[in-house]
Order: C-alpha cells, then sequence, then structure tokens
C-alpha cells in the first residue's frame, strides 16, 4: 500500500487601496474594498465553489476511500463572511463527511515566525481557535505561510503541540533524498516533516495547461502512470497547491476540473495508491530519518527560499519598519488598530515588492494591483506611516505626528 | 557601407535631444568596421566632434552651375516662390548671385554668395521653411558629388533633404522619426510641417521611430503601413567621472528637478502644480525648473501664484558640464511629459544616481523598470511619487542603484546594430 497525500491552501489577502501621502494623518480606512470584494467573489465562483462541490460528490461517491486536506486562512475567512458566506458553508459541507482536515497556520499569512515568536504564537492560536469554531476539530498538523519552515520553526511549531509539519521538498536541502518519505525535526524529532513533491504538484499547478510541456495534455490516466514509475520503497506522494489552481490559475477550458473528478477513480482502479490526510499519513508511515534544514525554506518561486518576499531592499526595509512596531503595538488595545495590525503583516504585501522578473514573474504578477515594485512599496509605506501616526496617538507616545524615523 | 545622413543640429550647438541622439548613434554606428558615415548639417559651428564622420555644412557646399532637378517638390513651390521670388527686375549683379534649378519644369531662383554657397542660420528662426527647402536643393547636390548605399535622414528638418538626395541618387531612404508634429503641439499639428512629415514617411523605403508609442503615431496619424516602421531605442552615451569637481550643494534641503524645455509639450504646468501639493506637507524640498521656452514666463507667474516661489527655482538653460552638475546635485528627476517621443534626460539622470519619476505617456517608460511611471495629469500621484521617494530612503537607494545600472546597459552601440539591419533590409527591398 501507498498513499497520496493532497493538500490545498486556501487564501485571499486584504488588498491595500490606493493610499496617498495626503491620507495619512487624515485618512484611516486602508483597504481597497471593492477590488477584495471583485476579486473574491470572483475566485469563489471560479474556483472554491465549483472545486468543493466536485471534491465532495467525489467523497460520497468513494465512501470514505478518498481523504483531503485543507487550509484556510483568516484573511480569506474573513472576507468570505463578509462577501461569499456560501464558501464558508460548502466547507462545513466538506468537514461534515469526516474526510476532511483542516490545517493550521497563521491568522493573517504572516512572515511573523521570522521575526516575533510571541505575535507568530498569539496568530496561530488565533487561526486555531477560528478553525475549532467552523468546523468542529482544532488543527493537530500546521502548513506554515507558504510552507515557510526550519528547524527551528518546526521546533517552536512542535512546542505549540503540533504533530507534524508541511513544507516544500526542494532539491537543496534534499539533495540525494527523496520527498516521498516522512522525516522528523532534529531538534525536536517528536515532529514529523512532510514534503511536498514539487515534481509532481507543479506539474498540476503550474504546467497542467502550458501546451510546450512534454506531458501536455495530463490526463488522470497519465498521471497515476507516473504515480507506478516511483519505486515500490517510497510509499508517500505529498501533492501540496494552491486551491485557486483550480479555476484560477487553471481556468475552466484546460480541462483541470475534469482531471480532478476523474482522479480518484484512476487511482483507485490502476494503482496501489490510497488518499490519506496528513494525520493519517503520520499514524501509518514511520518517518526514515531527521532531515536538517538550518536556513528558512519555502514553496515559492524557483529558489524555494524567503527571496520571494525578503529578496530585495524594498522588502526589507518595510519588513523591518513593521515589526520594529511591535512593542507599541503590545501596549495597544484598540480593535481597529489590533485588526489593522494583522492585516498589514499578510505576506502579499511584500511578495507585491518583489523585483524577480523572470521566471516567477508571471505568477508574482497574477493577482498584484501594483504597476511596479516601487509603488507597492510607496503604497504600503504610506499605509504603515498612518498606522504609525494612530498607533502613537493611542498609546499616547510623545513621538506622535512624525513619519518613522529613517 | 556608406551612409549618407541628414541631421539639424550637431552637438556641441544642441537646443534638445535630436543632436544627442545623432552624435550618439554615428557614434554607434561606426564602431562596425563595415560603415562609414557622412553626415550634413545645414550649418558647421566648429567645435563638434569629427572623429568617426565626415560632416559637411550644406552652406558650405557650392551649388553654382550645377544641374538640380528635382520632383515632386510640389507643394514646396510656394516656399521657393515667395522666398526666391521670380523677381521682374534683377540688378545684373544680382543676377549673378542667384542660382537657377527646376522644380517640375518650372523655373525658380535661389540666393547664393559670390562662391555660389546657399546661406544657412541652422537654427529653428521664423524663416524655418525655407531654410529646409535650400537645404533640400544642397543635398541633392552633395549627392550627386558623393558615393553612398543608403540616406538617411533624421526628423522632419531633413526630410525633404533626404528625398532630394533619393531623387538625386536612386539610393533607398531611411527616415528616422525622433518626433512628430503631434508629440510638439499637443494634437493641433502645423498643416505646413505634417505635409512635410507625411511627404518624407510616403518616400522613405523605411522609417525608424524611437518608441512604439511614436511608430503608432506614424502608423495611425500618418496612414503608413506598419511593415515600413520599425522601432529603435535610443540609448545614452556613457558618462566619464574622471577629473569632475566635487559637487557641493549650497543649502541641506532635497532638490527636486525638471530639466528640459520649458514648453507644453514637457508638461511643466503639471510639475509646479505637484510642487505646490507637495510644500504643503514637505518643508525639507526645493524645486528646480532648469530649460528655457516659451512657457517659461508662465510657469514663473503661476508659481508665485500658489506662493511657492521662495521654494521653487529657475536656472535658465544649461549647457554641457552644468547639466551634469544640476543632476548629481538632485534628489529626484522628473519629467512629466504630455507626449514625448523618447526622453533621453531621464537615463542622462539615472546615470547620475538620480531616482527618476517619468510620465507613462513617454517612449523611453517602454524600456526602463527602475523609474516611477505617472500620468502626465496625475498631479497628487507625482506628488506622492516625490514624497515617497524622499521619506523612504531604501526607495530612493534602490533606484538609484538599479537605475544607474539599467541606464548603463542602454548604449548607442545596440541601437546601432539594429539600426544597420533597417539599412539591410533597405538595401534588400
Amino acid at each position: 500500500m501507498r498513499s497520496i497525500c493532497l493538500f490545498f491552501k486556501v487564501h485571499q489577502p486584504v488588498r491595500l487601496r490606493k493610499f496617498r501621502f495626503f491620507d495619512i494623518g487624515k485618512s484611516d480606512y486602508y483597504y481597497d474594498d471593492y477590488s477584495n470584494e471583485m476579486i473574491l467573489k470572483r475566485v469563489a465562483k471560479n474556483c472554491y465553489l465549483p472545486a468543493n462541490e466536485i471534491l465532495h460528490d467525489l467523497i460520497i461517491k468513494n465512501e470514505g476511500r478518498f481523504k483531503i486536506a485543507f487550509s484556510i486562512s483568516g484573511t480569506a475567512i474573513d472576507q468570505f463572511k463578509i462577501y461569499a458566506p456560501e464558501v464558508i458553508e460548502s466547507f462545513r459541507k466538506l468537514a461534515a463527511t469526516g474526510c476532511v482536515e483542516f490545517l493550521g497556520e497563521t491568522y493573517s499569512h504572516s512572515l511573523s515566525v521570522l521575526k516575533n515568536t510571541a505575535e507568530f504564537k498569539r496568530q496561530v492560536e488565533t487561526h486555531a481557535n477560528t478553525i475549532e469554531a467552523l468546523f468542529g476539530s482544532r488543527p493537530k498538523v500546521f502548513a506554515n505561510t507558504e510552507l515557510i519552515y526550519s528547524d527551528e520553526i518546526g521546533a517552536l511549531v512542535a512546542e505549540m503541540g503540533y504533530t507534524a509539519v508541511l513544507t516544500e521538498g526542494p532539491n537543496h536541502i534534499l539533495k540525494w533524498r527523496s520527498p516521498n518519505y516522512l522525516y522528523r525535526n532534529p531538534i525536536n524529532p517528536a515532529l514529523v516533516v512532510l514534503l511536498k513533491n514539487f515534481q509532481l504538484s507543479d506539474d498540476i499547478a503550474f504546467r497542467f495547461s502550458n501546451s510546450d510541456w512534454s506531458g501536455w495534455p495530463l490526463t488522470a490516466q497519465k498521471f497515476v502512470s507516473w504515480l507506478k514509475k516511483i519505486p515500490k520503497e517510497e510509499k508517500i506522494v505529498n501533492l501540496f497547491m494552491n486551491y485557486e489552481t483550480f479555476g484560477e490559475h487553471q481556468k475552466f477550458g484546460t480541462g483541470i476540473f475534469k482531471f480532478l473528478d476523474a482522479l480518484p477513480s484512476a487511482v483507485f482502479r490502476k494503482s496501489d495508491y490510497t488518499f490519506m490526510t496528513p494525520s493519517d499519513i503520520i499514524e501509518n508511515y514511520p518517518p526514515i530519518s531527521t532531515l536538517n534544514v538550518p536556513y528558512p525554506i519555502s514553496w515559492a518561486d524557483q529558489e524555494r527560499d524567503l527571496t520571494a518576499w525578503l529578496g530585495n531592499e524594498l522588502q526589507q526595509e518595510a519588513f523591518e519598519k513593521l515589526y520594529q512596531l511591535s512593542e507599541l503595538v503590545n501596549k495597544c488595545s484598540d480593535p481597529l488598530l489590533l485588526k489593522d495590525w494583522q492585516y498589514l503583516q499578510t505576506s502579499d504585501h511584500f511578495y507585491y515588492m518583489s523585483t524577480k522578473y523572470f521566471a516567477d514573474g508571471d505568477i508574482h504578477a497574477y493577482f498584484n494591483p501594483y504597476n511596479s515594485p516601487y509603488e507597492a512599496f510607496m503604497n504600503y509605506m504610506n499605509v504603515l506611516n498612518d498606522f504609525t501616526i494612530r498607533l502613537n496617538r493611542v498609546t499616547k507616545n510623545k513621538q506622535s505626528e512624525q513619519f518613522l524615523p529613517n | 557601407m556608406r551612409v549618407l545622413m541628414f541631421g539639424w543640429e550637431f552637438p556641441p550647438n544642441i537646443s534638445g535631444g535630436l543632436g544627442t541622439a545623432c552624435y550618439g548613434l554615428t557614434k554607434g554606428l561606426t564602431s562596425f568596421d563595415d560603415i562609414d558615415i557622412t553626415f550634413v548639417v545645414p550649418k558647421v559651428f566648429g567645435g563638434e566632434d569629427k572623429r568617426n564622420i565626415d560632416l559637411i555644412g550644406a552652406g558650405d557646399v557650392p551649388i553654382i552651375n550645377r544641374n538640380i532637378s528635382m520632383k515632386e517638390f510640389d507643394k514646396s513651390i510656394e516656399y521657393f516662390e515667395v522666398n526666391s521670388k521670380l523677381v521682374p527686375y534683377v540688378d545684373p549683379e544680382d543676377y549673378k548671385n542667384q542660382t537657377e534649378f527646376s522644380v517640375e519644369g518650372t523655373k525658380a531662383l535661389i540666393e547664393t554668395d559670390v562662391q555660389g554657397r546657399v546661406k544657412f542660420t541652422g537654427k529653428y528662426g521664423p524663416d524655418l521653411l525655407s531654410e529646409i527647402a535650400r537645404y533640400a536643393l544642397v543635398a541633392n547636390v552633395i549627392a550627386q558629388d558623393n558615393q553612398f548605399d543608403v540616406i538617411h535622414a533624421h526628423d522632419w528638418l531633413a526630410y525633404p533633404a533626404g528625398i532630394a538626395a533619393k531623387q538625386a541618387s536612386g539610393k533607398p531612404l531611411v527616415i528616422h522619426v525622433h518626433a512628430t508634429d503631434f508629440d510638439r503641439s499637443g494634437g493641433t499639428v502645423n498643416p505646413n510641417v505634417y505635409a512635410i512629415e507625411k511627404r518624407g514617411m510616403d518616400a522613405a523605403d523605411k522609417i525608424i521611430t524611437v518608441s512604439n508609442l511614436t511608430r503608432k503615431i506614424v502608423i495611425e496619424k500618418y496612414g503608413i503601413s506598419p511593415e515600413k516602421v520599425i522601432t529603435v531605442y535610443n540609448a545614452v552615451e556613457p558618462y566619464r567621472e574622471e577629473n569632475k569637481a566635487p559637487i557641493i550643494r549650497g543649502f541641506d534641503e532635497k532638490i527636486v528637478t525638471f530639466l528640459g524645455r520649458i514648453t507644453m509639450q514637457k508638461g511643466p504646468e503639471y510639475f509646479v502644480e505637484a510642487a505646490s501639493r507637495v510644500l504643503q506637507r514637505m518643508d525639507n524640498v526645493r524645486f528646480v525648473m532648469a530649460g528655457s521656452g516659451d512657457t517659461m514666463n508662465k510657469m514663473i507667474r503661476r508659481a508665485a501664484q500658489l506662493k511657492i516661489a521662495n521654494k521653487f527655482h529657475f536656472t535658465g538653460f544649461l549647457k554641457g558640464d552644468d547639466v551634469y552638475r544640476m543632476l548629481k546635485m538632485s534628489d529626484i528627476y522628473i519629467m512629466p511629459s504630455v507626449s514625448e517621443p523618447f526622453g533621453i534626460s531621464p537615463l542622462e539622470a539615472m546615470q547620475a544616481g538620480v531616482p527618476v519619476i517619468i510620465s507613462h505617456q513617454s517612449g523611453v517608460a517602454e524600456i526602463l523598470s527602475n523609474a516611477i511611471k505617472i500620468n502626465f495629469w496625475d498631479v497628487e500621484g507625482m506628488a506622492d511619487a516625490i514624497h515617497g521617494i524622499l521619506s523612504y530612503p531604501a526607495m530612493s537607494k534602490m533606484l538609484a542603484r538599479y537605475g544607474k545600472k539599467e541606464s548603463c546597459n542602454l548604449n548607442w552601440k545596440d541601437a546601432a546594430y539594429k539600426v544597420k539591419q533597417v539599412y539591410r533590409s533597405a538595401l534588400c527591398a
């Protein structure tokens, strides 16, 4: 017996509106409600709702043999509640089947783990509470923002009670090893690490509709034949991808939904693979060794590291200035400011400031509301400036009416 | 391959980008072993860099006793008639000084000096249209007297000359559109200029435009077929930093600079408005408008009206080293052009390590990544960008560093290579 672990990441940021420096100190509303609503409703219509429907039918049809995992960010949940509550309903319907596991992450899809551990823990806690309230069970497995992971991050997550963590299986870490095994965190060996098989995952998520690709067109049967080619000792295949693959990144016309629909039956009929949730996987398969990940990795871009968000000076500067406010935020209890503090930490803001053009430029540009990374930076910093002023005012800081110190 | 080029300006006697572009292009072209250039201008002033080219002043070419026959010049007969005046009573002395030429069989006369040379000012005076026509006449003679494979005419002032040379020699004509009257006038074109431009484009075998913005105008407003028009972006001369005195700024404030002709096309009024907005919220900044032009007085009045005259400075026209000094002193260079066919000056600013803000309505915006781009009318956006660059050092440092790298990669040799390919296609056609 061998197993496939299907994991889908659901996320939408709360995007910023155009915030000019004239607005600093005068307007305290930062978000582009119009765009956020439009985008969310569109993605719900093209992706979340139809895909959930297909998955639900597949679960019922396969009588419990088809299992999947999701992680939904807090910012997505907040926006579903306002703009598309039917999406939450459809996820609850999925939860009710008992074949779906919901994983934990940071509420605001942030990079806080890199800067402020206390903040990170709070966000994870809030997220876990939300998931429990919505779907009835508390997450036991963790999938950090963009699957960012390192040995230390793993140890931290284990401390918080998680049994396993999902992350990327990049070549520069694996070297000769295969992602199709379970590994242990070296600092806390109780934590199991599931590595994404990026070859097969990206075949679906990125290459599916690319007619220049050698594997095009990809059918469920073809995919299963690739699975069968994996050596028998490698028991696990982790297929991790953004849920927006289905209907947004890969549009309906590419046949992606037909592929999804046909996949479970093709797997069951032609191979010895089963579908398992992450918790099932760690129960059924032992880790084979520890895996050392000294520096953070992620599933983003070719480099699969942090450069998508922190690769250039603009990103680093914005990130620094943001987290410099942590102490002041701790003294603040204004709920609106605290909500803004969460939304400003979403990783997407930094993603938009990336200057990586070539292979990854298309993905960066996809949902990017800005024309250039400089504009993204400028806009974010204007908002951050205003946030700082409000924060200073509320915490009665004497340096109130000034811009951020340079 | 020998190229016969017709231009109007050549450094150091320039009033805009045309001369700079011609200089850079000729340098780039002559770096190829198989290209030689004869460059014709109306008037040679002295001080030009003639190391790479044969420079001919049209005013130095005698045209007396020459057979100059020009076809299809029907429309320009007006200028000749007006200028040369089929004078009924001519003093015998004067008559000797008038060289006869025929246009479509109609004889007309042109005034020459004792040695049979035509007088040119080489500038943009009130006599411009007739000067262009005389230039064409001399071009005909030059074409008869020189060996070359292809003719290359820069901008409308030289198109008639290019056409005349083509008629005299039968060689292919490439015209280079550095600007159109649509850019200069903002839409209300001068019919005479339009006619000259269109005739040039129709007569040319290939047309080079300096940006896709300009290419679009040529195709759509002049009715030219797209296969004939190729975009070759301008570039920038690398600046040498040796032996330059260190720049000492006389005051603490940041400096935001507009450097260019102060005329409607360059959008100076939007700069003044944006400056006023910025000064409402920031104190530590000064604005400089460097250049001169027909709307300069209007700008001075507007600055006074907005009560920002103490922070808004006018330097007048800057030449040579002064330009570099001004750029080096600046914290931001801004080009809010309403319609800029290309725009070499932001590249010069970027070379000096200055962050730039340019309008989307410029050709250079098509190729730059490390510049802030705004619509020329978006005064708020401009002010926001100025504020952003001045307040967030990470941004200004990054724009400076990557901008410098980006502009240094835009060299004339690459542009020249593409021009060479255009020559080849013109020769093969």
